[in-house]
């Protein structure tokens, strides 16, 4: 794109790049603070507000991330099979994003199990066999309904 | 940029384009390498930021990041990411200065180069120096280490108990000097804080009246200056004193981090159940991840100012004239510096708005 423009319409352009970022950088900050409840304190605490918040936050950088590369580092100008060797190899990151979120929160589920099961009592010892009495144990089922 | 563009045009005959010298991407072999360079940092930047999204989200509490990141030099407290949103804007002014630098190098224009290519190097130092006054502060003042978290959020309700509060409850007053070996030279002061009756006197097990953090500093460097080998702390920070405050379930906390005597005070609560109980350290990975990733970013701005530095004096000596490649040299660095913003923009998420 950049390849069509003159000298002159090209200067003009990078300060249009500051600005545009410049603003967008602003308006991110602005979306996190309202989301977090530091602008209108009725947002605090609302989950939507806050989940709304952090995706319009996202789209947002990675329109940043998008004009960086197109523009400032020229990636629409080169040849295309060049921009695709470079841009697909990406896309493998978006599975690693979503595996490893999902693999965090099953992580934090069973912290939470792990933290539910050290709060119950201890399995006791049968003293004439040595072994597990486990009429004595408590099923984790009940526990956790209990 | 007409005269650059006809060393790519693809030459070869129809039939022989497997017989070497093809150029199908019409790009410089730098160029290239610089590409899947990056690509290949991308990668790992994105292994780091991945595990933090990982981490946050296995743990029940995370620091809140506005929370974290309130404080800005000259003593502003309690505005929520603006520092940081300085320093992003440094990055992004930084980025654009390299664009019109290699813009300039296109039309051979060395000292048009080198001066945009200076303004860029200028903002990345203060990019540096701006992270250099962030780390020392949560280090130093706020005692956030890579292997301690003092941030954390309140899992319950409750409210924070004065010192007469835990005297009625039971609860032995301490004196004692918390550094271990430590010499007395070094001048540091005692530390008083309770115990439950028949507990062992570790860390977890110390109940502090809370203070707030900021204005216990505030009071202790303006009022003492610089003055630190005195025995005075205790009373003489009265204003900090929050016992008496009350705070419900979710919200944030610092556990205040004495700088004089070297020690985290965990402030004692009660729990809405009436339970005396004190405050936690937050989870351990947040500030090996801060430090690590915001670490490895400003190592890749430091090795990007030394490869500017060094660019930009061979285009002062004019060796990219002699070459005739519209100064690629300083579209690679350039290609490498825009790097560095892009990776900005997504700690920046990470880290800061999210």
């Amino acid at each position: 794109m950049a390849e069509h423009r003159t000298y002159e319409e090209s200067i003009k352009f990078v300060y249009y790049g500051l600005g545009l970022l410049a603003f967008i950088t602003l308006i991110e900050v602005g979306v996190s603070l309202f989301g977090k409840g530091h602008i209108w304190e009725g947002a605090k605490g609302n989950p939507w507000v806050l989940y709304g918040a952090g995706f319009l936050i996202i789209v947002l950088s990675v329109y940043k991330a998008y004009f960086i590369i197109y523009e400032f580092m020229h990636l629409g100008g080169e040849a295309k099979g060049m921009a695709m060797s470079i841009l697909l190899p990406v896309l493998l990151l978006v599975w690693g994003v979503i595996a490893f979120m999902q693999e965090g929160g099953s992580w934090g589920a069973r912290r939470e199990l792990i933290d539910e099961k050290n709060a119950l009592p201890a399995q006791d010892i049968n003293n004439d066999t040595g072994m597990l009495d486990n009429t004595k144990t408590i099923s984790l089922e009940k526990a956790m309904e209990g | 940029m007409a005269e650059v563009a006809e060393h790519k045009v693809d030459n070869t005959p129809a039939g022989e384009e497997w017989n070497g010298g093809a150029e199908p991407f019409k790009a410089s072999y730098g160029k290239l390498m610089m590409w899947y360079f990056l690509l290949s940092d991308a990668f790992t930047f994105a292994g780091f930021l991945i595990a933090y999204g990982a981490l946050r989200f296995s743990n029940p509490s995370w620091p809140e990041p506005d929370f974290v990141f309130q404080t800005a030099p000259f003593g502003i407290e309690g505005m929520p990411l603006i520092f940081v949103t300085f320093m992003s804007f440094l990055l992004i002014i930084s980025s654009v200065t390299m664009v019109r630098g290699v813009q300039e190098g296109h039309r051979n224009n060395t000292s048009g180069t080198a001066f945009w290519m200076l303004l860029t190097i200028i903002g990345g130092l203060g990019f540096l120096g701006c992270q250099a006054w962030e780390w020392n502060n949560l280090i130093n003042t706020e005692g956030m280490t890579a292997l301690t978290n003092p941030f954390s959020r309140f899992e319950e309700g409750g409210q924070y108990v004065s010192a007469a509060d835990l005297e009625k409850a039971g609860y032995v007053k301490t004196t004692k000097v918390l550094v271990e070996d430590a010499k007395p030279e070094d001048n540091i002061p005692a530390a008083t804080y309770y115990l439950a009756p028949g507990t062992e006197d570790i860390k977890e097990n110390r109940f502090f009246v809370k203070r707030d953090h900021h204005q216990m500093h505030a009071a202790m460097h303006g009022a003492h200056g610089d003055d630190h080998g005195g025995d005075h702390h205790g009373d003489d920070h009265g204003a900090a004193d929050k016992a008496g405050t009350t705070f419900d379930a979710s919200e944030p906390y610092l556990i205040t981090y004495n700088g004089e005597t070297k020690a985290y005070e965990l402030g004692a609560y009660k729990s809405a159940g009436g339970e005396i109980k004190n405050e936690s350290f937050g989870p351990k990975a947040f500030g090996g991840l801060f430090f690590f990733i915001t670490g490895f970013h400003g190592f890749h701005v430091f090795s990007g100012l030394a490869f500017l530095t060094v660019i930009m004096i061979n285009v002062l000596s004019g060796l990219y004239v002699e070459r005739n490649n519209g100064h690629e040299m300083v579209e690679k660095i350039g290609l490498y510096w825009h790097f560095v913003d892009l990776v900005w923009v997504f700690v920046f998420l990470a880290f800061y708005l999210l």
